[in-house]
């Protein structure tokens, strides 16, 4: 199975790269990607540098433009595809349907994968995408067990990648407007979920509660282990108890079903984190790579760091196991 | 990792004035070596961040866009935008992206407040700046260049083992 | 008429319908089991007599998919929606597959986010689309004139389906797992409250789905969204009378009220909810912008 790794920044990229990645994911700097954060993502010409030292290296690069084009400004998207295409972009990884037309009408030989953004969690979901646009590949939503993966890969025409390791959404991706209910702004338009503008921190005695436009997410005790400020991960008054109402906050490990995924047909292993740090690209792609290429029974032990990396301190296989719904 | 208590102790003792000569042609001279850094930081190159060692008693003020840096002592409060409190050489190993900015914070040895959007725009910024303080800095120590980057070098690697 | 997104008993459910099949503010009904495929047996019973009795009435009928489809007998469901004799709306990407080259409506969980989409939609068969919550008068305007030819629905009244998950917050606040979730959702007909650690009112669980906890209320809106080309106005269903909801919205729309008379007429009728109507405005979705 591939390695699909993430990078915010050249920097990443490289660490990327000489971790072990099979591909490195990235976006430019604007809206046109899901983590359109201050200070992170690509210029036309970094893009450019990095498919070239991706190439020498035999290594992949994948363009994200996985948000909705915003109604009448579509250009942004357009030309984003176009400079992607022209960076030389081994895959573009889309969610927009018209932007799917777009790509596959102006560039028939350019291989497009499809976002785990455009939320296709069904075999007729994902046979209409590769029917109209050619889909080359689908990132399945954080949605799905393990058989019901495997129940898929048999019957689409298309590779499949899975998210392994990182950030885990709760809600199905693309079809959340939590954020921009709160903050205005959202994954499938501004390309920011919570985003940080809206974010504080405030020191409570011992404790540390996290708001989101004036609005508490969490309330950590002194030294417990925190996470991003969320909204689906806050902790909520619900039912007359205080409490986790969606999820806690932790993040997604499916290292244990490697196993299965194989034998399910997943073509690619999708680590999140293009927000994260050069030092956690590092980490956790060498430590995934170790764990592919190990025995089943020396795995466990390559992973064991990387539950301090993840939000919480903590870890769970989410919808891949069928006790987490 | 904190400090060595006698290290700390120490420099707690130097006047202000000595600190922020030293802190100032540092920080100089890092900004020289990395112009790119203010490319990323874009409009936040015009807030005012606050670092706060939680084993010294100074604080760092920062304006990237004047590439003002100021120190002050602990009781001083001075206003900033965003403020990052955590060990010193956490902070050093964040500016140097050599640990995830995020597992420290999920951690707790690390607090921010203020602006997130400024303190993260300096995060991505920096962490994509590959700053190496011991050989970035070791020509400010003249003729004992070469042993001080050895022992900023050892001392890095024992921190990041803490850290890690 | 949007689709009840509640879990009501069955017989609740058919004489809400028999009371929409009554009023003579109501146009078109679109129903069906949109949040939960578990649910479906409570109303399925139901389904032909409702479906008659409003289509007796004048009305025209709608049945809605899904909007997550992951298992196979959901999938089975979706692809029967392609037989039904009645409208169908689409709110998976599966659906768009089952019904293409045969007339249907587009539902708010497919993302329609630009014109180019919904032109590309209304070359599959698409006849009208009822937009998503969180597209700003902008956006709608931009969508509207690119896809000339085909109707515009936008969410007028109810609180707004804002997330879907593989996972039930529903049953977990009551101690249970999807799986075995006894259907707990259908204990709260309008809604499970969420608020935050310190008291605000913030979100509204419902099964597998988050709303908002806010009433979307467009009532001081309605003459800029005729302006914006929008054809149909979807009223979603609450706990409350919603024949009464339809009547002061076509009160609204004809002029014989004034939007400041009707919210507070509304406010009779269903004060469970505060309004907002931030998202039409660019603002954050639960904000209330004053006409």
């Amino acid at each position: 199975m591939e390695l699909i790794c993430p990078a915010g920044t050249p920097a990443a990229f490289r660490e990327a790269v000489e971790a072990g990645a099979d591909a490195v994911y990235c976006g430019f700097r604007d809206e046109t990607n899901a983590r359109n954060f201050p200070g992170l993502n690509f210029t036309r010409e970094e893009l450019r540098q990095a498919v070239a030292h991706g190439h020498a290296q035999g290594v992949h690069t994948y363009v994200a433009l996985n948000t909705f084009m915003r109604a009448g400004h579509e250009d942004l998207w357009y030309r984003a595809a176009d400079d992607a295409v022209a960076a030389g972009a081994d895959a573009v990884i889309l969610a927009d349907m018209a932007l799917m037309d777009y790509v596959s009408s102006t560039y028939p030989d350019q291989r497009l994968h499809v976002s785990v953004q455009a939320s296709a969690s069904n075999v007729d979901a994902i046979a209409l995408l590769v029917e109209s646009f050619g889909a080359k590949r689908l990132v399945l939503p954080r949605v799905l067990t393990v058989p019901e993966i495997a129940n898929l890969a048999r019957n689409v025409d298309c590779e499949l990648e899975v998210f392994a390791f990182g950030g885990l959404c709760v809600m199905a991706e693309g079809r959340c407007s939590l954020s921009s209910y709160v903050t205005g702004q959202s994954p499938n338009m501004q390309g920011v979920c919570s985003p940080a503008s809206h974010v504080r921190y405030r020191e409570d005695g011992p404790d540390m509660v996290s708001e989101l436009a004036g609005f508490t997410i969490n309330r950590f005790g002194k030294d417990e282990p925190a996470g991003y400020p969320t909204l689906c991960k806050g902790r909520f008054h619900i039912a007359d108890d205080d409490g986790y109402a969606f999820e806690d906050p932790v993040s997604l490990d499916v290292m244990e079903h490697l196993d299965a995924l194989r034998s399910a047909g997943v073509t690619a292993l999708k680590i999140e984190g293009r927000q994260r740090g050069k030092a956690y690209v590092a980490q956790v792609v060498s430590s995934l790579r170790a764990a592919l290429e190990a025995p089943k029974e020396a795995r466990a032990q390559k992973l064991t760091q990387l539950h301090r990396l993840s939000e919480g301190q903590r870890t769970t296989a989410g919808a891949y196991e069928k006790k987490w719904r | 990792m904190l400090l060595p208590r006698p290290l700390s102790l120490t420099i707690d003792k130097l006047p202000v004035a000595l600190v922020q000569r030293v802190v100032n042609q540092a920080f100089h001279r890092a900004l020289q070596q990395h112009p790119d850094l203010f490319d990323r930081l874009g409009n936040e190159a015009n807030k005012r961040f606050c670092f706060a060692p939680t084993d010294l008693d100074f604080v760092f003020l920062v304006h990237p866009e004047s590439k003002f840096i100021h120190t002050f002592r602990k009781a001083a409060q001075p206003r900033a935008d965003a403020s990052i409190a955590g060990p010193m050489l956490t902070l050093l190993a964040l500016l140097e992206g050599r640990i995830d900015g995020d597992a420290v914070f999920f951690s707790r040895s690390l607090s921010v407040t203020g602006d997130m959007e400024a303190m993260l725009a300096l995060r991505n910024a920096l962490d994509d700046c590959s700053f190496d303080l011991p050989r970035d800095l070791a020509a400010m120590a003249g003729p004992l260049a070469l042993p001080f980057r050895r022992i900023a070098e050892v001392i890095r690697h024992r921190a990041l083992k803490g850290m890690a | 008429m949007g689709p009840v997104p509640y879990l009501w008993s069955g017989e609740k459910w058919r004489d809400f319908y028999y009371r929409i099949a009554e009023s003579g503010h109501v146009d078109a009904v679109t129903l069906g089991e949109v949040v939960c495929s578990k649910r479906d047996h409570f109303t399925r019973p139901f389904l032909p007599q409702v479906i008659e009795r409003l289509t007796a009435a004048g009305k025209s009928v709608a049945v809605a998919s899904l909007a997550l489809v992951t298992l196979e007998r959901e999938a089975a469901q979706t692809r029967r929606l392609a037989d039904v004799p009645q409208l169908a709306e689409a709110n998976d990407l599966s659906a768009l597959r089952v019904l293409a080259g045969k007339p249907h409506l587009v539902g708010p969980f497919v993302n329609v986010y630009n014109g180019a989409t919904a032109r590309l939609l209304a070359k599959r068969g698409a006849i009208r689309i009822c937009l998503g919550p969180e597209l700003p008068a902008a956006s709608i305007a931009s969508i509207i004139s690119g896809a000339p030819g085909i109707e515009f629905e936008i969410i007028a009244f109810g609180r707004l389906p804002l997330a879907i998950s593989a996972r039930c917050a529903h049953a977990r606040a009551k101690g249970n797992t999807k799986d075995n979730c006894q259907f707990v959702c259908g204990d709260e007909p309008d809604g499970l409250d969420v608020d935050t650690l310190d008291g605000q009112p913030f979100l509204t669980v419902n099964g597998v789905q988050t709303m908002s906890r806010h009433c979307q209320v467009l009532l001081g809106d309605l003459p800029a969204l005729v302006e914006l080309g929008v054809t149909h106005l979807r009223l979603s269903p609450q706990d409350c009378d919603m024949a009464a909801v339809a009547e002061i919205f076509a009160e609204v729309r004809d002029g014989r009220v004034c939007p400041e008379e009707g919210i507070a007429k509304l406010k009779i009728v269903y004060s469970a909810a505060p309004y907002s109507n931030g998202f039409l405005h660019g603002a954050p979705g639960m904000n209330w912008v004053a006409a």
